[in-house]
Order: C-alpha cells, then sequence, then structure tokens
C-alpha cells in the first residue's frame, strides 16, 4: 500500500515533466532534521529551505534528464541518537541520492558514523556547526553550510572586547552544540583578557532553570552569555535571569538568534546583543522574497542554509552527470568555490544550464557559500542587538 | 545589612524559586499518587494529561482575551481555568471508559496498566501537538510581579533585589486552597470515605456496598482537575510547551515516590524535597557567604556542592537512597 502510495505520488509530481522530456529519472534527497525535540520550531522552515530549492530544479527541468527532486523528510529528534541513525538508515533503504542533515551536531555525528560512511552517502548539514565535525573522520563524505563554532567563539570574544565587557558568566546547553560552543566563546575570550566566572551546562526541555539560574547569579558577571536554544533552556535561562534580577543585558550566540526570542521576553531584552552566521549578500534578500511567496519566513534561522545545503546536491549532481553519491562527492567543492560564474538563490536554473555546457559556477547562494578546510563554511557573521523587541544587524564580522 | 543582603539573595534563587517549583510538583503528585492509591497503577500519562489541561485552558484564556475579558491584576488563565478543568475531566472520563475499563474488567496486571497507560500517554502526547502545536505558547498576562527586584532594592537600599512573581504567588496560594479542599473532601465527605476505604482494601469497599465504577469515575475526575491546576499554574510561571511537560514526569514521579506512593501528604511533602534538593544542593553559596562572613573569610571559589548538571542526579539519588532504605517512601505509602 505505502509503495503504491508513494508510486501514485512520485508519478503525480513526474507528470507534468514527464511529458515534456521524454524520459523522466528521479533524484530523491533526504531531508533528515529534528521535526520534533528542541528546535522543533526552526526545523519546518529549514525543511521548507531545502524543498524550495528542490522544486526550483524540478521547475527549471534542467536536472540531468530533466530529473525531478523529490524530497524525503525524517525525523531527528535534534538530541536522539537512536531515532536519528534508524531514520538515517530508512532513507539510504529509500534509495535516497544525498541526505541534506542533520541539524543538531550530536545526531549529525551520529548519522555519519553510523549511516553515512558505512554506506558511502554524502551529506551536508546545514545546521550542525560543532567543531568537532571539523576533525571527525568523514571519509569525505560530510560538508556543512554553516561555519565551525570554534570561529563564532572568537567573533563573539571580539564583540564582547569591543563593548568593554571584561567578566562573562556562560550557561551553555547540554550536548555536543552548547559545550562546543562554550569551549570556544571561554577560551577566545579568555586570550583577549577577559573574566569567565562560571561555565555551568543547562538541560533542556525543563521548565524550571532556578538552581542554574542561582549559581549563575552568585558567581556575577557583566552579562551572561547563554550559549543555548532559544526555544529551549536559552529561553528559560534568560526569563529566570531577568525575574530574579540577576543579568539584565545577554550575550546571544547563533542558536539564540530568532525572532521569537525578543517576542517572549518583551522590553527586557533590549540591549542585548549577539551574533549568528550570515552574510551580507544579495543572496539573503532574493532568498527572503522567494521564501515569503513560498509562505514561510526565510529569515527563519538555518533556513537560507538549507536551501543553499540542497541547492549544493543538485549541482554537484548536474557538475558530475551522475546522481551517484562516489561520483559526485568530489565536485561539490567545486560548484561551491571559485572561479566561475556567481549564482544566487533563484538562478539555480541558470547554473544547471552552464554546468550542463561544460562550464564553471561559483554556487553563492543565500549565505553567500563558501567552503573552506575539510568542507564547512568560511563563516561571516551577522553581529546584532535587540532593539524595540527586535533583532538589528549592526554589521557583517 | 550585611546579612540582610545574604537573606535576601538567599531567599530571591533559592527559597521563592523553591517554593513555587515545589507546589507544582506537589500538585503533579498528587494526581500520580490518587491514581497509584485507588486504581493501584503508575499512570504515565499524567504529564501529557497537565498538559491537555493546560493546553484547553489556553484555549479558553485566547478566547476571553479577544472576548477583551480580564481578571485585573491577575492572569485571564484563572478564568478559563474551570473550562479547562471540564474539559480535562471530559478527557479522562472518556480514556478510562474506552481504554482503562477494559482492562479493569479482565483484572489486568498493574504491570499491563503501565504499559497502557504509557500508550496513552503517546496519544495525549500527539491530540496535544496536533492541537495547540510544539511550540511555546505565552499566556500570561495581568501584573507580572507582586514585587520586581528593582522595586525592591529602590524600596529598600539593599544591595541585593527580591522579586516575587504574581505567578509564583499564585501558585503557592492555589497550592494550598487546592490541598486543603482534597483533604477535606477525602476524609469528611462521603464520597471521599468511600474512596479511601476502595483504596485500603478492595474487597471489603465492595462489600460494604460501595460502587466501583463510581469511585473510579470520582478519582478521575478529581485527578483531571489537579492535573490541570498544577499543568495551568507550571506554564503560567514558566511558559506552556507540550515537551516541557512531558519532561516533568520524572520529577512528579519522583516526589509521589519519595514521599511514599499512594500517600497524599508525602507527595507534597516529595514535591517540596525534590525541588529544594534541585535547588539548594546545587546552589553556588559564594555570594551569600560573602555577604555573610567577615571580609577575611569571603570565598573565592564558588562554594558550590555539586555543579548544577547534577539538578537530576540530586532527586534520583534521594529517591534511591530512600527506596533502600524506606521503601514505602517516608510517609508509609504503598511498597512499589
Amino acid at each position: 500500500m505505502k509503495k503504491l502510495l508513494m508510486a501514485t505520488a512520485a508519478a503525480a509530481l513526474t507528470a507534468g515533466t514527464a511529458y515534456a522530456g521524454g524520459h523522466a529519472k528521479e533524484v530523491k534527497l533526504g531531508v533528515l532534521f529534528g521535526f520534533t525535540g528542541p528546535i522543533e520550531s526552526l526545523a519546518p522552515a529549514m525543511g521548507d529551505g531545502a524543498e524550495l530549492a528542490m522544486e526550483e530544479v524540478t521547475k527549471s527541468g534542467k536536472l540531468l534528464d530533466s530529473a525531478t527532486v523529490t524530497p524525503v523528510r525524517a525525523d531527528t529528534g535534534c538530541i536522539d541518537n537512536g531515532l536519528a541513525v534508524a531514520n538515517g538508515e530508512k532513507l539510504v533503504a529509500e534509495g535516497v541520492n544525498g541526505i541534506i542533515g542533520g541539524d543538531c551536531s550530536g545526531v549529525t555525528g551520529a548519522i555519519l558514523q553510523n549511516v553515512a560512511i558505512p554506506n558511502g552517502m554524502v551529506m551536508i548539514s546545514p545546521s550542525a556547526t560543532s567543531p568537532g565535525l571539523s576533525t571527525m573522520e568523514d571519509n569525505g563524505l560530510f560538508f556543512r553550510t554553516s561555519p565551525s563554532d570554534a570561529r563564532e567563539g572568537q567573533v563573539m570574544a571580539e564583540i564582547l572586547k569591543e563593548r568593554g565587557i571584561n567578566s562573562i558568566a556562560l550557561t551553555y546547553t547540554n550536548n555536543d552544540y552548547g559545550k562546543g560552543l562554550a569551549d570556544a566563546i571561554q577560551s577566545s575570550f579568555e586570550e583577549v583578557g577577559g573574566e569567565v566566572t562560571i561555565v555551568t551546562a543547562h538541560e533542556d526541555g525543563k521548565g524550571d532553570y532556578s538552581a542554574e539560574v542561582g549559581a549563575l547569579a552568585s558567581a556575577g558577571g557583566d552579562v551572561l552569555v547563554v550559549a543555548g536554544y532559544l526555544d529551549q533552556g536559552g529561553l528559560g535561562i534568560i526569563q529566570g535571569a531577568l525575574d530574579s534580577g540577576a543579568f539584565e543585558t545577554f550575550g546571544l550566540p547563533g542558536g539564540m538568534i530568532g525572532d521569537s526570542l525578543p517576542a517572549n521576553v518583551g522590553a527586557d531584552l533590549d540591549g542585548s546583543f549577539g551574533q549568528i552566521a550570515g552574510s551580507d549578500s544579495k543572496g539573503a534578500e532574493i532568498f527572503a522574497e522567494m521564501a515569503k511567496e513560498r509562505g514561510f519566513d526565510g529569515t527563519s534561522a538555518y533556513a537560507s542554509e538549507s536551501y543553499d545545503a540542497a541547492a549544493l546536491f543538485l549541482l554537484a549532481m548536474q557538475a558530475a552527470n551522475s546522481t551517484n553519491p562516489a561520483d559526485y562527492v568530489g565536485k561539490i567543492l567545486e560548484v561551491a568555490n571559485a572561479p566561475g560564474e556567481p549564482i544566487n538563490p533563484g538562478e539555480l536554473g541558470k547554473a544547471l544550464e552552464i554546468l550542463a555546457a561544460g562550464g564553471d559556477i561559483d554556487y553563492q547562494g543565500a549565505t553567500g557559500v563558501e567552503l573552506i578546510g575539510p568542507g564547512e563554511s568560511a563563516g561571516s557573521y551577522r553581529e546584532i542587538e535587540v532593539k524595540d523587541g527586535k533583532n538589528e544587524t549592526l554589521r557583517f564580522r | 545589612m550585611d546579612l540582610l543582603n545574604a537573606l535576601v539573595a538567599l531567599t530571591n534563587f533559592v527559597l521563592v524559586p523553591g517554593l513555587a517549583y515545589g507546589s507544582q510538583l506537589a500538585l503533579g503528585a498528587l494526581g500520580v499518587t490518587l491514581i497509584y492509591g485507588i486504581l493501584r497503577f503508575s499512570n504515565f500519562a499524567h504529564g501529557d494529561t497537565m498538559a491537555f489541561g493546560a493546553m484547553v485552558t489556553i484555549l479558553f484564556t485566547w478566547l476571553f482575551q479577544s472576548m477583551g475579558l480580564s481578571a485585573g491584576p491577575l492572569p485571564t488563565a484563572l478564568l478559563a481555568l474551570p473550562f479547562g478543568i471540564l474539559g480535562t475531566i471530559a478527557l479522562a472520563l472518556f480514556t478510562d471508559k474506552t481504554v482503562y475499563r477494559f482492562y479493569r474488567q479482565q483484572k489486568a496486571k498493574p504491570v499491563i496498566f503501565v504499559m497502557v497507560s504509557l500508550g496513552v500517554m503517546f496519544m495525549m502526547n500527539g491530540i496535544v501537538r496536533f492541537i495547540i502545536g510544539p511550540s511555546d505558547q505565552r499566556f500570561t498576562d495581568g501584573e507580572r510581579f507582586v514585587i520586581s527586584a528593582r522595586t525592591f532594592k529602590k524600596l529598600t537600599g539593599l544591595q541585593e533585589g527580591l522579586a516575587i512573581k504574581t505567578t509564583e504567588a499564585l501558585t503557592v496560594v492555589t497550592a494550598v486552597i487546592v490541598v486543603a479542599v482534597l483533604f477535606w473532601f477525602l476524609n469528611k465527605t462521603r464520597t471521599g470515605k468511600s474512596m479511601r476505604a476502595y483504596s485500603d482494601n478492595e474487597d471489603l469497599a465492595l462489600l460494604s456496598g460501595i460502587n466501583p465504577e463510581r469511585v473510579v469515575m470520582y478519582t478521575w475526575m478529581i485527578v483531571a482537575a489537579l492535573a490541570t491546576i498544577a499543568g495551568v499554574l507550571y506554564g503560567l510561571d514558566k511558559s506552556f510547551k507540550p515537551f516541557t511537560y512531558f519532561q516533568l514526569l520524572l520529577p512528579i514521579f519522583a516526589s509521589a515516590i519519595v514521599g511514599g506512593l499512594g500517600n497524599p501528604i508525602g507527595a507534597i511533602a516529595g514535591g517540596f524535597i525534590i525541588a529544594f534538593s534541585e535547588v539548594t544542593i546545587t546552589y553556588a553559596w559564594k555570594k551569600v557567604l560573602t555577604y555573610g562572613l567577615p571580609d577575611s573569610l569571603a570565598p573565592d571559589g564558588l562554594v558550590q556542592l555539586l555543579s548544577t548538571d547534577y539538578k537530576f542526579a540530586v532527586s534520583f539519588a534521594i529517591l534511591i537512597v530512600v527506596l533502600l532504605f524506606k521503601p514505602t517512601g517516608l510517609f508509609k505509602g504503598k511498597a512499589v
């Protein structure tokens, strides 16, 4: 029954282009995000972002033999390694040609080790930022369109220093992402002469953070840096610290930047600052427009990175003229970086044409993609300050 | 003056949050303990019953807000609470009729009931997420603070602030009222007495003409009301998110077991023990000691017994110690 359903769905999807292109192929991309769990509020926009790129390519009809691209969504739970690996295997069994994901760093490492490497499957993660993933043995199969947190630690330390802040209290969400980021911030900040009064973990998914806030308040510091998630413990900590008068200004790394935070906390958050991966490329604007048309928020965190991850897969496939991971994996860095014709969001059809003709492209996408070293984004950051209940971009670093 | 500062810091960061959290846990644990005492199984669906109750209340709160109704300085959710309770009672009775009653008639073993409640938990989990979505919902309105840290500092001239949120005060007051009414009901009314009789000895209660289905029905109604109140208070004080209520299950069960499963007084004591142990043992005493001790003795370090990472470990260590030395819990409940 399931097969029949899928076949019908696939048939319906391909119908349009199939008649036009004669013999259409199907390219399947796994979309493996945490649709449940700590970042379940970000995941839908990320999924939409990835699927937007796939729709664009399908519509253009220029991928390989006018192949259609079908997304296959699956859940990682963000912090549930068992679920993530099982779903990763399910995707491979369903015959996907690449996996966009995972989202949170811990599960991403687990999927990479247990699914991608044994099966020779390529993964591009839009949002796993743990520094640990840079050095993890990946057989060249793992890429990410977001920068490593080691870089974010440096940027955060710079911003703190420039604002004349000498001591911080630091709390992080208790997982690979939080720990990696907290280590990066602590070491970078101490390097420039700052003092970290306390480093403490908090668990997500609890409603009550009085114990953590109590400890942080006792240690003191000019600002409280919260390396957590805005829907989760991070929000709870900030709320608790404000309510009890422990801290008034907060440092907010990438996981804490989103519209929901100022909306939830209210005017008290004004003056808090932070940074999130992002660039001032024209692509971001174009992407936001395209997202609006399709009915989702393109400025939602990591939505644009997801679009880029999907686009990179499809462009690399076109460049290699194959949907086999072993064939196209070598082309990913090639299409992402210079030299070549710069490609913005919405120009995927043009890019496919250039590639088909044997030309070179430099995919910029929605985030100004530039992959370095072990296949991760070089990392430009948007410096943000909360003003009048809005995240305002001060400048780019 | 310094001693006062120390006291205020302690109250602000330990006493007030501990009291509020303890009351919320106590109300949750009361529901779990009643089910265990009377229906004789551990109801894993309790956390999600709380979420469902809070959800219905939130929906009514939004309706009232859009109609312009408000409770003045108090949250509108209080007006919506009775409707939330009614909705949850309907759900609890419906679940009992369609699911639990079947297993009761089969005289299924408690462990089967536990598994059944696990299934019910997942169902409710899904229903709540389906209706209101998985993300945070805020429905607190009215005056936010009884006294805020800033006002307190201005008022007293102390260095340390003391903040008491309206929701914290409300939680404690409501918990006291609810517990008083519950005990009056269990001890003084005919129905309450028949419930206790049924809990003490089922066969004897049946022989003396108590209608078991009635007892079961009343139990579910009371438990649904308790769950809704606990869920709404928790949601008001923190925030409403289905995932959090699911996580809340662990400390609630820890509270009920530490106090003695099946014993209402134990559930209340257990709630406060778990809440305060989480806050005090992981509290960094640096600030309080710096104020309290002469300068020469002031500590350099954080003076923290355990890092806050071990918060969960603390409640579970207590749980294990209690089970080892007093398996029936501090206040003689039923053996687990």
